[in-house]
């Protein structure tokens, strides 16, 4: 039965959320944030652990209730309509959850009747989507003995089983090593650039930087800033950013000698960070102060000096 | 109507789902299922009942061999074992350790289709068992009566009388730890003082009403009662017949519902 409301009445983005509000018992996990996804965006939400974000992938998802706020999902209502929009979802969930007595290509077929499709329809599926995982080799192997990489790419081609129309990825390339990563950004990129939606969380800035054409960055439970990443970049940091290292014991002396070196300075505990637009400039001012660090990095700002300024602390302990 | 039609076919799979991940185990599973009543009706039908017989039929077991006495408790008892171990470690697997029943939640599948998809298995398997099981009575000549085909369903029923509660249990626990007490003060007890092997009726006064308030042994008296052709004579009335019918059942009907509650709690806490 076709659903004629959704043409009617529902806003235009796929995900709609107003006061979003998450608590269990006393604490609150997700404080009345207000989000917009527009259908073929890449949407991220980057914010270290315990920011909440998992807790919002999950009322996206329709698998976790929220306790107040508005959230609507393809035009529709999680709490009434939950099985129908996770229907149309695909979700792959930060802890790995396949059948891991089960080969790849048993998991696919698997997933892929609990969406209701035939048993044919499954199988063909299965063979494009092991195609596009880089899986086909693989197909006959049992789950368990696959590496972590591999099995993100094995979750990443059963979530697209139902050829979603929202995808929802939950941290998904933590605890792999930078080879696998790579393989698994190149994979997203590619169902970006075929105008699926996807919805990311991630602590890893390069990840957020990589993929997602907007992002709100998140911080207990509420969102601090919203935009591109080269707009957050430009709004919330300099173009340039000095890293200064001293040698053990002597930073913790310079009280008074770092102010005005830079538009901003931030003393980390293992180094100093100088935001100048002309970060050279920021170099040559602290030698003419007589400062001499161990080592001296000049570099272009990223998202995680975004998140300094705005928290005061860093993404990755 | 279409609603109805989504929900069972989400019962359904999940229950494709589970006999999907038994497929590997079937071959050892059915032979384990043949071998378990070979050994015990040999080992303590003929062995035992060969000195409990050997003073003529007992009145005690109601005039019947040992082995025709022993044989249906066995087989409810044995579903209760098979049931109890099908609705712990199998249900922890799905929610905490692969996680499974979190992938089946994230499609159209509900927490109630997970809940009593498994327990809809779980009748499957005890189904399978029991019906070995019987076979392997009727093979030994310790059947009376061709009523004894009607315990394969009361013996189905015991089991889900003990998986459904157990199931509802096993989803709230984040480890097996409790598990093992399950069935070293629950189970075993119970296998040992159901009227399994002796008539309850031997014990002591004071614990007899203890195995009034466990399926086991309305399951084995229902068991046996079709077993030996008891059923609606003076040994077993047709009212407490359905009285025995009725508690399964409700232990069935609340333990299924506290399953949807428990199963559907952890999955929304995540």
């Amino acid at each position: 039965m076709p659903d004629t409301r959704e043409s009617v009445d529902s806003p235009p983005s796929l995900i709609h959320a107003r006061g979003l509000t998450k608590r269990f018992g006393d604490i609150t996990a997700v404080d009345s944030i207000d989000f917009d996804v527009a259908p073929g965006e890449s949407f991220g939400f980057l914010g270290p652990n315990g920011a909440g974000k998992t807790s919002t992938m999950r009322m996206i998802g329709c698998v976790s209730p929220a306790t107040a706020g508005t959230l609507r999902i393809l035009g529709q209502d999680p709490a009434a309509d939950g099985p129908k929009i996770r229907a149309r979802l695909g979700v792959v969930p930060q802890q790995d959850t396949l059948d891991t007595e089960l080969t790849v290509r048993e998991n696919l077929v698997l997933y892929g009747r609990y969406f209701g499709l035939s048993r044919a329809e499954c199988n063909k599926r299965a063979d494009d989507l092991l195609e596009f995982a880089q899986l086909t080799e693989r197909a006959g192997d049992q789950v368990e003995h696959l590496s972590g990489g591999l099995k993100r790419r094995l979750t990443i081609a059963r979530s697209l089983i139902n050829e979603p129309d929202l995808m929802l990825l939950d941290e998904p390339t933590t605890g792999l090593d930078p080879q696998a990563r790579h393989l698994l950004w190149d994979r997203l990129y590619r169902l970006k650039q075929r105008g699926v939606t996807l919805v990311l969380t991630t602590h890893y800035m390069d990840e957020a930087e990589q993929l997602c054409d907007r992002l709100v960055v998140m911080d207990k439970a509420k969102i601090v800033a919203e935009g591109s990443p080269r707009n957050l970049i430009e709004r919330y940091s300099t173009r340039e950013v000095t890293e200064l290292r001293f040698a053990a014991g002597v930073q913790e002396t310079l009280d008074g000698q770092l102010e005005g070196l830079a538009e901003r300075v931030e003393r980390l505990p293992d180094r100093v960070l100088l935001y100048a637009d002309d970060g050279e400039a920021a170099v040559a001012a602290a030698h003419a102060r007589g400062l001499q660090p161990e080592t001296v990095l000049v570099r272009r700002s990223t998202l995680e000096d975004v998140f300094l300024r705005l928290t005061g602390r860093s993404l990755v302990d | 109507m279409s609603a109805i039609a989504r929900t069972t076919s989400g019962i359904g799979r999940v229950f494709e789902h589970r006999f999907i991940t038994y497929r590997r185990t079937f071959r050892a599973s059915i032979f384990s299922s043949f071998l378990t009543p070979v050994l015990f009706l040999t080992a303590m039908g003929l062995g035992i009942g060969g000195y409990v017989d050997r003073g003529g039929a007992n009145a005690a077991l109601g005039g019947v061999s040992y082995i025709a006495f022993l044989a249906p408790g066995l087989l409810v008892a044995t579903c209760m074992q098979a049931a109890s171990f099908e609705a712990t470690f199998p249900i922890m697997a799905g929610l905490v350790w692969t996680r499974t029943f979190h992938a089946m939640y994230a499609t159209p599948i509900t927490p109630r289709d997970v809940a009593l998809g498994n327990i809809l298995w779980f009748g499957a398997r005890l189904l399978l068992i029991s019906s070995v099981f019987t076979l392997v009575i009727v093979v030994f000549g310790a059947a009376i009566s061709p009523l004894v085909l009607l315990a394969i369903p009361v013996s189905v029923l015991t089991g889900l009388a003990f998986a459904a509660p157990i199931a509802a249990f096993s989803a709230t626990q984040r480890t097996p730890d409790r598990f093992a007490a399950i069935f070293r003060f629950g189970i075993t007890p119970l296998f040992l003082f159901s009227g399994t092997f002796y008539p309850v009726e031997s014990l002591p006064a004071v614990v007899q009403p203890l195995a009034w308030i466990t399926p086991l042994y309305h399951g084995v008296v229902l068991a046996r009662g079709l077993s030996l052709g008891t059923v609606g004579t003076s040994a077993l009335p047709m009212q407490l017949a359905l009285i025995h019918l009725a508690v399964l059942v409700g232990f069935i009907v609340v333990g299924s519902l506290l399953t949807i509650r428990t199963v559907g709690a952890k999955l929304v806490r995540g």
